[in-house]
This record gives C-alpha cells, structure tokens and sequence, in this order.
C-alpha cells in the first residue's frame, strides 16, 4: 500500500550532482541532503489514522442486569499507528556518494539516492574522465602541496615565462599518453589498436595509476597560473602532487590554491545544485532532469558501446572550453552592469 | 442484543473462560482458605494476567475508563490481601454487586490459571470435579446477554516489550501523552524512560503537574515539546517544584520570563535551587555584570543555568587569551550575543581568524557587531568573497561605500544580493560554482 510518503521517495530515486564546497568534508555533505531529503519525505500530508470499532456498554445497563444491554459501537482511532508512537515512515534514506571529494577541493559530485545507487556503482566502474581546473601560485613549496600547508621552500619565479610553462605541460602530457598505451593492454601494431584509439576508448581497465588525458594552461599572470586537466584513476593529492612538480620542472616551486571538478562523466557545473538548493524539491527536479536527458541519449547513441566516452572523446576540450566561457560570460555581465569606481 | 452476544462468543477464543464462570463460583464455595492464601503467594505471577483481563473488562464496562480501571485495580489488591483473612462469606456478598461481576472473573480466572500450572494445592477431588464440570457445558449454550458482555477477553499485551507502541491504546497515561503531543517514539529510545511512563498514573502523576506547569504560565502547544525533551518533570517532587519557580520569582524574574525559561529549557526545574543559585552567582561574578544585565542574559538563553559551567569558562577564557578581547568588550558581546559561552570553541577560534586575519577587521568593529560571531562560516566566506569580487568588501565605517557586518551576516540571502551587492541571485550561486 503506497502512502504519499513511498510515492515521493520513488520520484527522488536516481543520479544528481551537487557542487560540494571546499573546506567541507564530502560525508557532511552526504548527511545534509539526506536529512533535507528525509524532512522533504516525511513532509508529506499524513494519511489519517486507521480505526477500530469497540463496542460499549452503557454504564448504566450493565448493573441493572435484567434489562437489555445497549450497546454502541464507536469508532476509536488507533494510536499505535501515530506517527509520534511509531516513528517517522522513513527513518534512513540511502544515499550514496560517486567519485569522492576531499575537504581541500570543491566541484562536481555526483550522488545517488534509492536505486540510482546501482546506477551509481556501473557509472563508477565506466572508465569515464573527469575535469579539473587547478590554480597554482609560483614561489613556495608546502609539504601538502596547497597554500595552507607549512612552507618548505621558497624560491623566485621571475623566470619563468609561458612558453617554458608549455613546453613544461606538453612533456608531462607525453608521459601520460604512454603511461595510458601502457595501461591499456593492448598490442600497439594491431588494427583494432587504432580504431580504439581514434574513438578514444583506449584507455586503462578498473584501477590503475592517475593518467591525464588532457593538460593545458588557461591563464598564466605569474605568479598565478591555471591549468585545465582531463583525467582518470585520479586523486585531488595528486593533482596537488602535479601542480608542484611544474613547478620543480620549470626550476622554481609552486603550490596549488585551488582544485575544482567541473566535470564528473555526463554531469557539468551547470547541472550541479550549490546549498542553497539541497532541498527535496530541488533534488527531485535534478533527478527528473538526469533521466530526461538520458533518455535523450540513449536514443540517438543506440551503436556505440559507450556514449558517454564517444561524445567526450571528439569534444573533450571544447566542452569544458563552452562551460568555462558561459561561466565567465554571466559572471563579466555581472562586472558590466556594475557601475565604474 | 443476542445478535451481539453471539458475536462476542464467536469472537473470544477462549471457551474457558466461560468454563471457569461456572465452575469456579462452584469451587469458591467448596475451596478452604488455606488454598486462598497459598495461591496468593503466586499472586505477583499472574499480576500481569490480571491486568490484562482488568482492561479487557474495564472497555466492555465503559469509556470512562480511568476510574473503574483504578478502582477494579485496587479491588483485586484488596482481593488478595484478603483472602487469608476473609471468609468465604464475604466474598459471596460481593458477587451480588455487578460491578464485582467482571471482578470475580477476573478472581476466578486467576484461579484457573493457577489450577493450570500449581501442582501442591489441587487435590485428587478438585480435578475430577474439573472434568464433571466439563462434560455439561458446551460453547454454543446460549447465555444471557449481561452474562456475555461481562466475559472478560484477555487482551494481548506483552509482559515486556520494546516499544511503547504496544502498550498505547490500552495505557491511559500513555494516550493521553499523545495526544498532548508528546513524541513516545524518541522518548522509549532511552533507557529506562518507557518504563517510567508507563508506572506513572495519569491522574495522580501526570496531571497535577501538566496543571503545575499551566499555573506558572506555560502555553499548552509547548507541553509537549517539555515532556518530550524532559520526561523526567513527571517524576519529580510537586514540592521541590513550587520550590524552585519561588525561588527564580524571588530573583526578581517575572512570571512570564519564568515561563519561557521553563518551555525553552525543560530541565530547568529539575536543578536544585542550590545549583540555580549556584549558577547565577557565577554568571554575575565572572561576567561582572549588573543583576539586571544577569538576568537578561539568564532568560534570554535560560539553557545557561541548565548545563555544566565548565565549556563556560574555557569559551571566555578563550575570547580573552586566543582570540584577545578585553574585559569589557567581552562583556558587551555577551550581553549582546549570549550564545557566545555555549558556542563551539573551535567553529568560534575559525569564524575570528577570517574575520580578523582575512578580512583585516580590527577587534573593536567586530565587538561593534558581535553577531557575525553567532554566523556561519561558509556564509561569511561566501558573501566576503562575493563583495571582494565585486569590489564592493568595504567594511570601514569611515570609508564610502561602507558595508555594515550585520546586513553582511544577518540578511536574506536574496536581499544581500540586491541591496548590498546589486546583482541577482543567480549572479550569486554562478560565483559560488566558481570558488
């Protein structure tokens, strides 16, 4: 028998993604949506109280004994199925987490609720990339790789100029290419080598080292810099481990002050709820969104193995390209129409 | 009527019951008390059954359950304590009284259980006298329609159970609770307090106080909230209660402050006055403050006199070395923000160093606005970062263009961005996604 409360939780069950502050650690994250998403369910008008008909005798009946009882029925209600006595109807929400963020960083994470967790653990397992920007500062070395870290070293960065930071960046991506030939375990002098490798399917199987698909520099003020990285297998350390050995390589030091996921499989920054709008009502309208645009998906990619691999391989950077434009876009409009001082 | 009758007997599954109201108005009169008094040894064993057949009784009897419920309750202690004394006699006289009618099944149904199990006290006699019994009666033997409502149904209650849940619809007390608005189902979750509500009687325990509490002025919607944050008001001394509230009115506290303190903190009256006072004194002594500044801040967080003074002075001790406010400027935030001494010293030490180290505000404005103290952090830095993108992150009154720390902190979120920030709020969650 479904009660208005199971027929919520069904709507809310599936994929969504939330932009996770950074400096907040991913599990309070985890335990805010499902306390707002259990307020959110529990919310829901109660049905009203099953009843129970008892028979009364009428007081004054029963002692006289000899003449006939009466007997009224009345309707009581049950108040073990109060909500007060028994407890809310839900009392847990099972909500899971995808590709973990740790405290420092913030971005892009992708949650599942119900038996979106299922779908959680293949999309898991699906060698999909993700897309970080990194911004790094040059002049100190920490020993935790970011600027909250305790200073190890300090060294000039007049030097250093873009060009040395490109070449710097195309040497580190040539490791990472042959590190991904490496990893994928397949016969490089096969044709079925190239035809992978020209959808962009090569690529390592279940658990292996950080490769970085793709590594480029969007900014560059010295000291500060800002690179872009497409990548697999990776850890937030790691990129922090990255940015730093930049700088080793370009003879100075660095430390990372930022790292953002802006991409996590098919889910983007734009799809990604910040808290103001953790509410059930907002997750469910994200929810119903990604099943939307899956159907969508499904339906002109029904050939290719892996949809989500095809359309990133051909428009890896332009994607990330359009969702860093229309960013900067909206927050420039904002600049403009503020008046000059 | 008969149609009801019938329908009762279909109902009850056991024919014993009916069995034993013939036979045991025969045992009565031919048992000796000496049997009386060693079956009233066992008389705790089958409390529980006698309970249970009391309320079954009771709800046939009437809705008004309380009184009869008490009074059968007392009878049957009465019932057993007397049996050793009482003759035979007497106990027949009672029968004639209708009222007793339920009582003596319940009396003969004991019996028949202690039949059952006992193995000392019945004789060869009694068990052949049983089986006579049994042959000449059958279930479909029709009986008068008194008789058939007075058929006392033994209601399914667990001796022991985890849950409130069973007990509810049969317990006065406990539906009553309810529908007051108590929460049952956090409160059997700890220990000991499902018992303690369930031992307690409405009328003598529960209801002198709930009526206690409307004298001194608390609202009814908040009964509930009192009960279910302090279920233990209902086990304490009415005296030492009445004590208490005359002394915090002899404190000079005025009837309604008296009242929200009690709705807003529910264990406030479960203290001593010696810890009361205890506490108060503290408050003046450390604070240095007035008594009518004492006693403001008192009510307006009457949850200070409530828990231990410990967190208190390791939190002032830290506004004074770690985060370096003078005497009096503490003072004024606590007049001002009195949820600073029971604040998490940690969250507290991390809110100062952005205010102070990354928004380079100097000690005498945040003493100016205390409470972006009580804020959070995440809204503090978002906003900060906002108006910093912005240009707009002036927090010097002496400068143009100032912003205020309390429209920084205290503001809608969608107000911030119109009439602090000017820009939209959509403006605002895009710059979040950037940070």
């Amino acid at each position: 028998m479904t009660t208005p409360c199971i027929r919520m939780f069904r709507r809310l069950e599936g994929l969504f993604c939330v932009y996770k502050p950074p400096g907040v650690h991913w599990k309070h994250v985890r335990d805010r949506i499902e306390t707002s998403l259990l307020t959110g369910v529990n919310g829901t008008p109660q049905r009203p109280l099953p009843q129970v008909v008892k028979f009364l005798a009428q007081p004054g009946a029963g002692n006289d004994g000899s003449s006939e009882l009466t007997l009224s029925a009345a309707s009581v209600p049950v108040l073990a199925s109060h909500p007060l006595v028994s407890g809310p109807e839900f009392q847990r929400i099972p909500v899971a987490v995808g590709h973990r963020l740790d405290a420092f960083s913030s971005g892009v994470l992708v949650l599942g609720v119900g038996n979106g967790n299922k779908a959680l653990s293949d999309f898991y397992k699906t060698p999909a990339t993700r897309d970080y920007t990194l911004e790094g500062e040059f002049g100190t070395a920490t020993d935790d790789f970011s600027h909250t870290g305790r200073v190890v070293e300090r060294s000039t960065y007049g030097h250093i100029t873009q060009d040395k930071l490109e070449r710097v960046l195309a040497m580190l991506q040539g490791a990472n290419q042959k590190a991904l030939l490496m990893y994928s375990n397949i016969d490089m002098r096969s044709q079925e080598a190239y035809e992978m490798a020209v959808q962009g399917l090569l690529g390592p199987e279940g658990k292996s080292a950080p490769i970085l698909k793709g590594l480029r520099c969007v900014r560059f003020e010295p000291p500060h810099f800002t690179l872009e990285v497409q990548c697999l297998n990776e850890s937030q350390k790691y990129l922090r481990k990255v940015v730093h050995e930049i700088g080793l390589e370009l003879r100075s030091t660095a430390v990372c002050k930022v790292v953002r996921r802006t991409r996590d499989g098919v889910f983007t920054l734009q799809d990604a709820l910040t808290h103001h709008h953790w509410t059930a009502s907002d997750v469910m309208g994200a929810i119903q969104q990604y099943h939307s645009s899956k159907k969508l998906r499904k339906s002109p990619h029904t050939q290719t193995k892996d949809p989500t691999i095809q359309s990133r391989g051909e428009d890896k950077k332009t994607e990330s390209q359009q969702s860093e434009i229309s960013e900067e876009t909206a927050v420039s409009t904002v600049l403009h129409t503020l008046p000059v001082h | 009527m008969s149609i009801v009758s019938l329908m009762l007997l279909a109902a009850m599954a056991s024919s014993c019951i009916q069995l034993c109201c013939r036979r045991c108005s025969g045992l009565l009169r031919s048992k000796i008390t000496v049997q009386y008094s060693t079956q009233a040894q066992h008389c705790t064993a089958v409390l529980t059954a006698s309970s249970r057949v009391s309320n079954g009784s009771s709800f046939l009897a009437g809705i008004c359950a309380a009184s009869h419920t008490r009074q059968r309750w007392r009878q049957q202690m009465c019932f057993y304590s007397e049996h050793k004394a009482k003759p035979l006699t007497a106990e027949a006289n009672r029968y004639k009284d209708a009222e007793e009618l339920s009582g003596s099944d319940v009396v003969a149904y004991k019996n028949r259980l202690q039949n059952a199990t006992d193995s000392l006290p019945v004789t060869d006699s009694q068990v052949t006298l049983d089986v006579d019994a049994a042959k000449s009666l059958s279930a479909l033997e029709e009986i008068s329609d008194e008789e058939a409502v007075s058929i006392s149904v033994p209601s399914a209650l667990p001796p022991a159970t985890t849950s409130l849940r069973d007990y509810v619809d049969k317990s006065e007390t406990l539906s009553k609770l309810v529908q007051l608005g108590v929460n049952l189902w956090k409160l059997e979750q700890r220990p000991n307090v499902g018992s303690m509500l369930l031992k307690l009687d409405f009328q003598t325990d529960v209801a002198p106080r709930l009526l206690f509490l409307k004298d001194i002025g608390v609202e009814d919607s908040r009964l509930g909230y009192i009960l279910s944050t302090n279920p233990f008001i209902l086990s304490e001394d009415l005296e030492n209660l009445r004590t208490r509230v005359n002394y915090l009115r002899s404190m000079k506290f005025s009837s309604e402050t008296v009242a929200s303190m009690v709705s807003r903190a529910p264990y406030l009256l479960n203290f001593s006055v010696k810890r009361l006072d205890n506490r108060l004194a503290f408050y003046q002594q450390q604070l240095g403050l007035s008594t009518w500044k004492t006693r403001d801040v008192v009510a307006r967080l009457p949850r200070l006199l409530c828990g231990s003074l410990e967190p208190v002075k390791e939190n002032l001790k830290v506004c004074q070395i770690e985060l370096g406010f003078k005497e009096n400027e503490i003072q004024h935030i606590v007049v001002t923000v009195p949820k600073v001494l029971t604040a998490n010293k940690k969250k507290l030490t991390q809110i100062f160093d952005y205010l102070h180290n990354t928004m380079k505000l100097p000690h005498h404005l945040i003493v100016k606005f205390p409470q972006v103290l009580n804020a959070k952090y995440l809204r503090i830095k978002e906003r900060h970062l906002f108006l910093q993108y912005l240009g707009k992150a002036q927090y010097d009154p002496t400068q143009p263009s100032y912003v205020s720390l309390d429209r920084l902190v205290t503001l809608p979120d969608d107000t911030f961005c119109t009439d602090v920030a000017s820009a939209t709020l959509q403006d605002f969650h895009l710059f979040l996604k950037t940070l």
